[in-house]
């Protein structure tokens, strides 16, 4: 399958932290990945240089061939037409109804006649399991709720790339399940690429056709579910089944007294303007 | 010619200062900082005033909020100010035997400045602050990088309606400010202080000019554009949760209100 995106050599710091210290990753078209790590490593930093919100201090991203680091900011605008992105509590833009969330990218980026806006609409939140909701604020859903209704605004202009930023953080096991069913539902339909970023093992498992971990800003190992679960690293099993004792809390440590600190707190969203 | 790469250069600079080892006192880099801020949203919002799509809907939408929903405040502030106006200078001007120039004296003021400040401070205080908070609410809930996602320039979308509403809406509200300011000091002098209501009406319009109201007109456009860059910028630039958001809409109110008594002092320099 062709490649639909290529991180090579990313590194990217914020002030004293490093955070990305050279990614390369390739991504195939119509797979889905998922990517994950320890809170504060990087993984959403990764996705917003995936979808050109960052842009990294070294390294290339390329998306169907196009490094987006050559396009100006009314190109990269453009090019972010392609993209859905689904981000962790929903983003919902509390002074619009769920019928105006996810008409909205459908009435800034095309001349659709209000009836077909309407009926995609409707199709967007039968795939979400949610007929029906299309009346009511994000103030008046649940956590799962307005996670699936953020789900259907990232897949209303159908995109080739969907990316799903910590779907199912602080949901309980039940909704987790109808969460990732849903965005297995989703990629069956759309036949769209997709990274998910998490750090929820279970779902991890359920819908990845390939698990990236990502720690100390590298990619440390990358492999479908079954085999990811046999990898020998130590890291990647203390991760796997949680264990409090382990490399991962030492390199931890160890970054911290060197000064190089996770990125707990993100990113500056000044950062998010250069492009 | 596209705002973005001017970020980029700006801060590349930024970096080779801090890589240089070189820095300024922090309240003075804070104060440019917020400066830089202000041109820079400023600059944007003028190059998407421009561009399609026009959201007239929200722009019409905004003029309610900052400007239809602000009249009961307005009413009061501008009523009382030149009851207050009135019963001030009529004690005083009646020890001269000049109480007749009463009407003149509220009516210059009220036309000439206080309408369009006291209508300034409180647009910032009602309107600014809560533009601090609706936009912090949703930078921190991500909202803003959802637009960003979505294709969609969060200055374009959310500055350009609000600041263009509050710019157009402040004359709007200074105009009733005048009218009522006036009738305040009308019914004091009148049923208070027993003027006679033929001869302060012909005085209060006696020495009004065009170039008083004009004047007045153009600070409150001024001080609403102030006042809606501020805010937004103070909201768009929020950091640190709830607790920031609180910060952002103090900050909001308190910057713009600093600005329009600074900037008043300008206007007046520069109209008059």
């Amino acid at each position: 399958m062709p490649t639909k995106i290529r991180l090579r050599d990313i590194h990217k710091s914020f002030g004293p932290k490093q955070v990305l210290n050279g990614i390369d990753l390739d991504v195939e078209t119509g797979e889905s990945l998922v990517v994950i790590g320890g809170s504060g490593t990087g993984k959403s930093v990764l996705l917003k240089h995936i979808i050109g919100l960052l842009q990294p201090d070294r390294g290339t991203v390329e998306v169907d061939g196009v490094d987006l680091s050559t396009l100006n900011h009314r190109e990269i605008v453009g090019f972010r037409r392609r993209y859905g992105m689904a981000f962790q509590e929903g983003a919902l833009f509390d002074s619009m109804d769920v019928r105006g969330n996810i008409a909205f990218p459908l009435k800034r980026q095309t001349d659709r006649p209000d009836e077909e806006i309407n009926e995609r609409v409707d199709r967007c939140l039968r795939l979400v399991n949610l007929e029906g909701v299309g009346e009511k604020l994000p103030s008046e859903l649940s956590g799962g709720m307005r996670r699936r209704v953020g789900f259907a605004r990232a897949i209303a202009l159908e995109p080739d790339i969907v990316l799903f930023d910590e779907p199912t953080t602080g949901l309980d096991p039940v909704t987790t399940a109808q969460i990732d069913e849903v965005i297995l539902n989703l990629l069956d339909r759309l036949d769209s690429t997709a990274i998910t970023i998490t750090h929820d093992m279970t779902s991890a498992f359920r819908v990845a056709d390939r698990i990236a971990m990502l720690h100390g800003g590298k990619i440390i190992a990358l492999a479908p579910p079954e085999e990811f679960k046999q990898l020998d690293d130590r890291r990647v099993q203390q991760f796997i089944h949680g264990e409090t004792d382990g490399p991962l809390i030492q390199d931890r440590a160890s970054r911290r007294r060197a000064g190089s600190a996770d990125a707990e707190a993100g990113p500056p969203h000044e950062e998010m303007e250069q492009v | 010619m596209s705002p973005g790469p001017v970020v980029e250069d700006a801060r590349e600079e930024q970096a080779e200062a801090a890589a240089e080892g070189f820095r300024l006192p922090g309240p003075v880099e804070d104060f440019l900082t917020e400066v830089g801020r202000f041109f820079l949203v400023f600059w944007r919002t003028l190059y998407w005033t421009v561009r399609p799509p026009y959201d007239v809907k929200e722009f019409f939408r905004q003029m309610v909020k900052v400007g239809v929903e602000s009249i009961p405040v307005i009413t009061l502030t501008t009523l009382f100010t030149g009851a207050v106006l009135a019963l001030q200078t009529f004690t005083t001007l009646e020890r001269f035997h000049a109480e007749s120039y009463v009407g003149s004296l509220v009516a210059l003021s009220m036309v000439r400045e206080l309408s369009a400040v006291l209508s300034g401070l409180v647009v910032a205080g009602r309107s600014g602050s809560a533009m601090g908070a609706e936009l912090g609410t949703m930078r921190v809930t991500e909202q803003i990088d959802a637009l960003e996602v979505m294709a969609t320039d969060p200055i374009h979308y959310l500055f350009v309606p609000r600041v263009w509403a509050t710019t157009l809406m402040l004359p709007a509200l200074v105009m009733l400010g005048n009218a009522l300011g006036i009738f305040g000091g009308y019914l004091v002098s009148v049923v208070l202080m027993g003027a006679n209501p033929v001869a302060y009406s012909h005085n209060t319009f006696q020495f009004l000019e065009l170039s008083d109201l004009t004047s007045g007109l153009i600070k409150a456009a001024v001080f609403g554009l102030l006042i809606a860059v501020i805010g937004c910028q103070k909201g768009f630039y929020t950091t640190g949760g709830a607790e920031g958001v609180g910060r952002s809409t103090t900050s909001a109110v308190v910057t713009a209100s600093i600005a329009i008594l600074i900037s008043d002092f300008f206007l007046t320099k520069l109209l008059f």
